[in-house]
């Protein structure tokens, strides 16, 4: 009965993990925009792997209750490969995003961008504002 | 039944990794092809997990995370050259 439980809850898991792995693959494909595909590519799949691995957690700790040794094994080596894409998949992100604005990719259809440190837009910028 | 389960998920998520491939080629800077690898290491990381589950072997997982910091090792090297700075 709650093996059952368990395999229901695993199966909503990966379920979630890989919708969330294929909106990264379609945002990649279909955004206009260096910064925009950044942020499908890097947040989706930050998401989907959370609930993946969590998957695979709960059916280590459901081997682990049956008996199984390799369990115990299962949840503290996929936790530590969870931990490492949380911590690198964001970092990594943010540095290409700061590499690609100071290579001079310009985010299209942007209005105002605060990065720039051109003097002249951002007196152009406040005379507007100062008119408003 | 546990396996056939993971087994259809790689399936998709290979699509996925299909995607992020269309994107790394067809990327119009350089950037663009970065944020395209970027990706396919983060789901190629994901499916090695999945791989282990699916087979109950535990050296997938270890794999995967040394998959992952060696991706962003590569990823860190890569944005700084484009951003043209010193190391």
């Amino acid at each position: 009965m709650l093996s059952e439980i368990v395999d229901i809850i695993v199966y909503i898991f990966l379920a979630i993990g890989v919708f969330f792995n294929l909106l990264a693959g379609l945002g990649l494909l279909r955004f206009p925009d260096v910064y925009t595909r950044l942020h499908a590519g890097t947040k989706c799949t930050t998401f989907g792997s959370i609930f993946i691995c969590g998957s695979v957690i709960l059916l280590g700790l459901r081997m682990w209750i049956q008996g199984d040794p390799d369990g115990s094994t299962f949840v503290i080596h996929t936790a530590i490969a969870l931990v490492a894409i949380l911590v690198t998949n964001p970092t990594g992100a943010h540095a290409l995003a700061r590499a690609a604005h100071r290579s001079g990719v310009k985010p299209v259809g942007a209005v105002i961008d605060d990065l720039d440190k051109k003097p002249a837009k951002k007196a152009a910028i406040k005379k507007k504002e100062a008119k408003k | 039944m546990m396996e056939t389960g993971y087994l259809i998920v790689l399936g998709f998520l290979l699509l996925a990794i299909v995607i992020a491939i269309i994107r790394a080629i067809k990327g119009p800077t350089a950037p663009d092809r970065v944020v395209g690898l970027d990706t396919i290491n983060t789901i190629v990381i994901v499916s090695m997990v999945i791989f282990g589950a699916a087979t109950r072997n535990v050296i997938y997982i270890d794999v995967a995370i040394i998959y992952a910091l060696l991706s962003y090792i590569s990823t860190l090297f890569i944005a700084k050259y484009l951003e043209g700075g010193e190391f």
